[in-house]
């Protein structure tokens, strides 16, 4: 399929046991592959939100958004593969950091505003928070160093300006099912669980 | 306190106040509690002799009366042994609402006698699970439950109910009120310009063909669908789980669609410029190949699940809702129409079909399953809820009994799971006593929940069994002599005298081999007060046609070898 591409879902979820599950567990049934999921509280308590990054096509896209409604515990989907919209993941790296190659690494780390937070006499560790290419950047520039150890979060997503996918309180009450808000209303194909 | 009632009181409870009159269930450690305040309501409970069995006598039980049909069991073993219902049930959406027993909570993640992560391992086959170890949330978990199963697409619950949940007591606090699910909204419209972009390809087009699938039974559309076809003269062609929703003698009718369908439908199908897809889901036994699918059509697809739309064929307009809503909306945008030159075209199509109908065959003497299924249909005037079993007797069945009315055949199409027959038999026939209940099983399948003939004896249970017995695992067979050069692996079968099997239950047996004995024996059994077996022992290698191979486009199919001389037989169309 010649429109494949990263997308982007923002699911808010019921805090419950085995939500998470329940998710990955779609993904895998349905055959489409997690680039990452991240998942945590949102400004909504009892509300998780989670980003998710898959590659997939339009279609593809349509009927996996589809297929999370049909969740019970999903109250929200929304892909903002097409909107303005912010990402960021935080990486920490454990690099080789000898006297000599110490005071490169500290340069470099500057130029890709990323912190080191911890030093030792043989290695030290940097924080870097950006989109998925600066961090790949950094992590190039590291490698010829010796890269230790390296943990990333995975995406995290958030559309920018004052459109938001922030769940409707009425939402979690159960009043407000029908599509109302002006996102629905701008995309006669969104769907919701049956 | 007035109103204290322990868990597992509160579990029947509940399940009265939604209207539940018959359990199917087996008991164990786990939900011993539950079985103990059982006697105390007015529940009718069918023991069963395999969980299994007990989950398709829920699914039989809800797809004859539209409601959710309940089974019970205790946890690990017993509650692991209803996967395969409800993974039937899942996939062809029928609502069953399954109650299993968990071990204590505190013994939760301790591998403890007959624990299995029951929620876990039924969470992809089932709408929604419940673990529940909280006595106070036993009421409000089943009333959503049962609300999840039947709403929307319907689907199987799984409810998990820990055995000190069950134990504890409360105060029962009952709400009635209608279930309000945060992310849980099964009504939906489509837009009006999505109702306008296909009432016009509706108006514009000269040879659509109607697609009646299950979601027309679900909906209770029948009416609906029909109105619609015989104003614009447009032709319908059936699914499987379809059939039932429009009547079969209806001369818009055309039959069924697919790999066993009737050719001529699927010709048209080829040759269509519209298919509206009313509730199904365009699986790949109805398709064929994808690639050269209904080339020349648009299509419209009406489901109540989002998610079917463009899964397997991509389609121009989506209208998503409960299909019987949809059309009142959809219906006054619609032209008349005759579309006389499709009908004549459709009615050519049909050529001919007549010839190489075996029941137009002579007389050999031979008995073959098409003759005891359409002399069945005409003793029984096509009021019988049938319930089949999967494979070639399955596939005969849809092709000569023919059903006038929604609900009465009850099928595992989806799933296609074997032994599903006697069991789900037993449940269409608690939900609809009144009913002349006929089970269309093969001898392969049959083997599979044959123990549910002691369920039968104990409970008293009056419905009529049709073995339509080959000797072999019939469509595997035929599958091995188009695509496995007659190499017939693991398929010819022993089978037990079934009706010397049945008199052993205290039922009543009967063995037919000729064709002539068909109709006495059918009529003593529909006679006798006890649930009567026939063992036909009919045609061992006669085969299922037309038949579209796995894959193949749909236009190609396997026909019957026509035979002359023809003979015309009277009733027989």
């Amino acid at each position: 399929m010649s429109d494949r591409q990263r997308h982007t879902f923002v699911v808010y979820v019921e805090d419950k046991p085995g939500v998470l599950n329940r998710v990955a567990s779609l993904f895998r049934r349905r055959a489409f592959n997690i680039d990452s999921l991240t998942v945590g509280h949102s400004e909504t308590c009892s509300t998780s939100r989670m980003t998710i990054v898959v590659e997939t096509d339009l279609i593809g896209a349509k009927r996996l958004e589809a297929n999370l409604y049909k969740l019970v515990n999903v109250v929200r989907v929304h892909d903002i593969t097409q909107v303005p919209a912010i990402y960021r993941e935080l990486a920490m790296v454990k690099v080789t950091a000898t006297t000599e190659t110490r005071t490169h690494i500290m340069q470099l780390v500057d130029v890709f505003r990323a912190r080191v937070v911890d030093v030792a006499p043989d290695s030290v560790v940097i924080e870097i928070t950006g989109t998925e290419d600066k961090i790949q950047g950094l992590l190039e520039m590291l490698r010829p160093y010796g890269i230790l150890e390296l943990v990333r979060t995975g995406r995290v997503g958030m559309v920018r300006g004052k459109r938001s996918v922030v769940v409707d309180p009425a939402d979690l009450t159960g009043e407000s099912n029908v599509a109302t808000d002006d996102d629905k209303a701008d995309d006669p194909n969104i769907s919701y669980s049956v | 306190m007035f109103n204290v009632r322990t868990g597992a009181q509160i579990i029947w409870e509940a399940l009265v106040r939604e209207g539940v009159k018959t359990v199917f269930g087996y008991p164990g450690g786990a939900i011993l509690p539950a079985y103990d305040a059982m006697l105390d309501y007015p529940i009718r409970h069918i023991l069963v002799r395999h969980e299994q069995g007990a989950t398709h006598m829920a699914d039989g039980y809800a797809r004859a009366s539209g409601g959710v049909g309940v089974a019970v069991a205790t946890s690990g073993p017993g509650a692991t042994n209803m996967v395969t219902g409800i993974a039937t049930a899942m996939l062809d959406s029928s609502p069953i609402l399954c109650i299993t027993g968990q071990v204590g909570s505190k013994l939760i993640g301790s591998d403890a006698f007959q624990e299995t992560d029951v929620t876990g391992v039924t969470l992809p086959i089932t709408k929604h699970n419940y673990l529940v170890s909280d006595v106070d949330e036993i009421a409000s978990t089943i009333h959503e439950a049962m609300y999840v199963a039947r709403s929307g697409r319907p689907g199987p619950v799984l409810v998990d109910i820990t055995k000190d949940a069950q134990q504890a007591s409360t105060e029962l606090q009952w709400d009635p009120s209608d279930v309000k699910l945060p992310g849980y909204a099964p009504d939906r419209r489509a837009s009006q310009a999505e109702y306008q972009r296909a009432a016009g390809l509706i108006n514009s087009a000269k040879r659509p063909v109607i697609f009646a699938g299950h979601g027309v039974l679900l909906s209770g559309a029948m009416r609906q669908v029909l109105d619609l076809a015989e104003r614009t003269n447009i032709p319908i062609a059936m699914t499987l789980l379809g059939i039932g929703g429009v009547p079969a003698q209806h001369p818009l009718n055309m039959g069924m669609m697919g790999m066993h369908g009737e050719a001529w439908v699927n010709a048209a199908i080829q040759e269509a410029d519209l298919l509206l897809a009313f509730g199904m889901r365009f699986d790949d036994r109805v398709t064929g190949n994808l690639k050269t699918y209904a080339p020349n059509a648009r299509k419209i697809h009406i489901d109540i699940d989002p998610a079917e739309f463009n899964k397997n064929v991509t389609v121009d307009v989506t209208l998503a809702g409960d299909l019987s809503a949809v059309l009142d909306d959809l219906s006054p945008l619609v032209e008349s129409g005759d579309r006389a030159a499709w009908l004549d075209m459709i009615g050519e199509m049909k050529g001919d079909v007549a010839v190489r109908d075996i029941q137009n065959l002579p007389d050999s003497g031979q008995l073959y399953a098409a003759h005891v299924i359409n002399d069945i249909w005409r003793m029984t005037d096509g009021k019988a809820i049938v319930v089949t079993d999967v494979g070639q007797h399955q596939m005969w069945e849809a092709q000569y009994y023919h059903h006038n009315d929604p609900r009465t055949l009850i099928t595992s199409g989806g799933l296609g799971t074997m032994g599903f027959a006697l069991p789900a038999a037993v449940g269409a026939k608690m939900a609809r006593p009144e009913a002349e209940v006929w089970v269309v099983a093969g001898d392969g399948g049959f083997q599979m929940t044959m123990a549910e003939l002691a369920t039968i004896a104990q409970e008293k249970i009056k419905i009529n069994v049709a073995i339509i017995n080959n000797g072999y695992l019939g469509m595997v067979r035929q599958w091995q002599e188009f695509f496995y050069e007659r190499r017939y692996a693991a398929t010819p079968l022993f089978s037990p005298d079934f009706a010397k099997l049945a008199e052993c239950f205290g039922l009543r047996g009967a063995t037919v081999k000729v064709r002539r004995d068909v109709e006495p024996t059918v009529e003593l059994a529909r006679a006798d007060e006890r649930t009567a077996v026939i063992d036909f022992h009919v045609e061992q290698e006669d085969t299922v046609y037309p038949m579209v191979p796995a894959g193949a486009d749909l236009h190609n199919m396997i026909r019957r070898p026509s035979l002359a001389p023809i003979v015309e037989t009277a009733d027989d169309d």
